[in-house]
């Protein structure tokens, strides 16, 4: 961050105005404040204030049962809720030991396609806005309602999913849900072309973000970041790709990578991803039709809470309902890192296991908590207008940021 | 280059740090060890810059508060090394009278937030930090809310004590 001009706080030629961006501003699509110093529109310094949703979520986890968590991690990102629900799932079955089947895996990895893409659609298309084009935002945000219908028809909500059981899934995604989801990856290709026809060579979108706020790979490796900004900055590191989880060693997909990490190349990167992430789904659905269709969820009845009509008939599956609610079923004791590639990146799930029923410690790796602390370094030298459209770029979700 | 094996990694901690590096664990394959605060700086900063190790990547720091330890908080870091693809877990004792350890801030940048969340959670002091402030919780917070003695709930209320629900 040192390539921009120099400013000092009391030099008596200057003189700075002070200005609140947010808490609540209609550019900051959150709860962001920063504190900003200005010379003329070009930012001399800035103050992040964070915490403003903040929800004590680590500390509720520890009074809770491991199944009940899965909801906080929901109100992390927001935007694609599922991502951070199957992380969840996954650290307690490495925790567990538990053996997902195939069949499992590859409907999580729809489910986390989709919500990969339904997180990026608002990315882009918020960038879109923040530039002056509310066109492509309109048109896309259509196809992420689609997403949130495919979620319907699977868990029963949209925003906030809970959706997934530890060991798989609550129940089988029935014959419309995979209609739905044939329908969405055969209609939205067209859409994502024509979104890209609009913006990555339109002269007024590539003036306003080629070279805005271009971040080197050493910066972004040293403030730790990851996802598509860091790949937009040209490392090429990917959770799916470096430690596979959920079979994805099995796909075929590439990891896009930028040059010069500045907005432009993060909204390609991400434009990319969709494309990825498409044909992502169009394998796991085709890998799913050769596996046995009645399988939802691993055979795990010490944590798998059974139907409920076996737990009325059935003297086993009630034993084993009563344990699970009661938190009666013996866990082991150890220490858990598990990280998937959430929609900002690297989602990390620190736990640490006592045997209870609740974690000892939860510790959530929040990529947006973690690429936002460079925002007001980043920020200084810039114009305010491009200070706003670099927030966009950055996809910090208030509740990942503050948890 | 592939994965460092965990026995090599430990190996060349051990050789050049002795005693005051050794492993507690190794759970899921993830090699952790704990380091005394002393030598925490030189660690990280071995770790970092040695060509044959390049744990470069800074993926979390946090804290885990103990009650009944006499060394009551440990303080996690959990560094990545990006071009082997290894993860190493490293950990250190405090106790609670004295809960300064130098800071991670000059390795990198990006420890910075994550040092005032341990802070503002646990009290844990990072000696050398620019800007050691409490970060999610209000600035006029006087408790450290992460650590176990701190309850959920404010413990005034009747209406939800832990007996009624079978707890």
């Amino acid at each position: 961050m040192q390539n921009h001009p120099a400013y000092t706080d009391n030099d008596p030629q200057t003189e700075y105005s002070t200005l609140n961006l947010g808490p609540t501003h209609p550019a900051t699509h959150g709860v962001f404040q920063n504190v900003l110093q200005l010379d003329g529109e070009r930012i001399v310094s800035g103050v992040s204030t964070i915490g403003y949703i903040h929800r004590a979520f680590e500390k509720i986890a520890e009074h809770r049962p491991f199944y009940q968590i899965t909801p906080l991690t929901d109100r992390l990102n927001y935007c694609s809720s599922p991502i951070n629900n199957m992380g969840w799932h996954m650290t307690v079955e490495k925790l567990l030991g538990i053996a997902t089947p195939k069949r499992v895996d590859y409907m999580r990895i729809i489910i986390m396609e989709l919500a990969r893409i339904a997180d990026h659609i608002v990315c882009n298309g918020v960038l879109g806005v923040d530039t002056g084009a509310f066109t492509g935002f309109l048109y896309m945000m259509e196809y992420r309602e689609e997403i949130y219908e495919i979620y319907e028809e699977i868990c029963g909500s949209r925003l906030t999913t809970n959706i997934g059981r530890i060991g798989g899934f609550e129940r089988n995604f029935n014959d419309i849900a995979f209609a739905k989801i044939r329908k969405f990856i055969t209609k939205f290709p067209a859409v994502l072309k024509e979104f890209e026809a609009l913006f990555n060579r339109n002269r007024i979108f590539v003036d306003r973000t080629r070279g805005v706020a271009a971040v080197t790979a050493e910066d972004a490796l040293s403030y730790s970041w990851s996802g598509p900004l860091l790949r937009a900055a040209g490392v090429d590191y990917d959770v799916r790709a470096m430690e596979p989880y959920s079979s994805y060693e099995e796909f075929d997909f590439e990891v896009p990578v930028g040059e010069n990490g500045d907005v432009y190349n993060r909204f390609l990167v991400r434009n990319e991803e969709m494309w990825q992430s498409l044909r992502l789904i169009e394998q796991a659905l085709n890998k799913i039709e050769k596996e046995p269709s009645d399988i939802f969820h691993a055979d795990v009845p010490a944590f798998y809470l059974p139907p409920k009509e076996e737990v009325y008939n059935n003297m086993e599956a009630l034993i084993y309902h009563f344990k699970i609610v009661m938190g009666e079923v013996h866990t082991p004791t150890a220490e858990v890192y598990h990280a998937v590639e959430g929609a900002n990146g690297e989602l990390g799930f620190y736990l640490l296991n006592d045997g209870g029923r609740s974690p000892y410690r939860l510790h959530f790796r929040r990529p947006s908590f973690i690429n936002y602390q460079m925002y007001a370094p980043m920020s200084r030298g810039m114009l305010l207008s491009d200070a706003i459209i670099n927030m966009s770029s950055l996809n910090v979700i208030a509740g990942e940021l503050d948890a | 280059m592939g994965k460092i094996a965990n026995e090599e990694l430990l190996q060349k901690l051990t050789a050049r740090f002795t005693n005051t590096v050794k492993q507690t664990g190794e759970d899921f394959g993830l090699l952790t060890v704990e380091a005394e605060r002393e030598v925490i700086a030189d660690v990280l900063a071995y770790l970092k810059t040695d060509p044959s190790l390049k744990f470069i990547f800074l993926t979390d720091i946090t804290a885990i508060h103990y009650p009944e330890l006499e060394k009551a908080i440990a303080v996690v870091y959990h560094l990545h090394s990006l071009t082997t693809n290894t993860r190493i877990r490293v950990k250190v004792q405090l106790s609670v009278d004295d809960l300064h350890i130098p800071s991670a801030t000059p390795l990198w940048d990006g420890a910075n937030w994550m040092e005032r969340e341990t802070y503002d959670f646990f009290g844990v002091i990072f000696d050398g930090h620019p800007d050691l402030r409490r970060i999610l919780n209000v600035d006029d917070m006087t408790v450290f809310p992460m650590r176990k003695e701190f309850p959920l709930e404010d413990p005034n209320r009747v209406d939800k004590k832990d007996y009624f629900f079978g707890r």
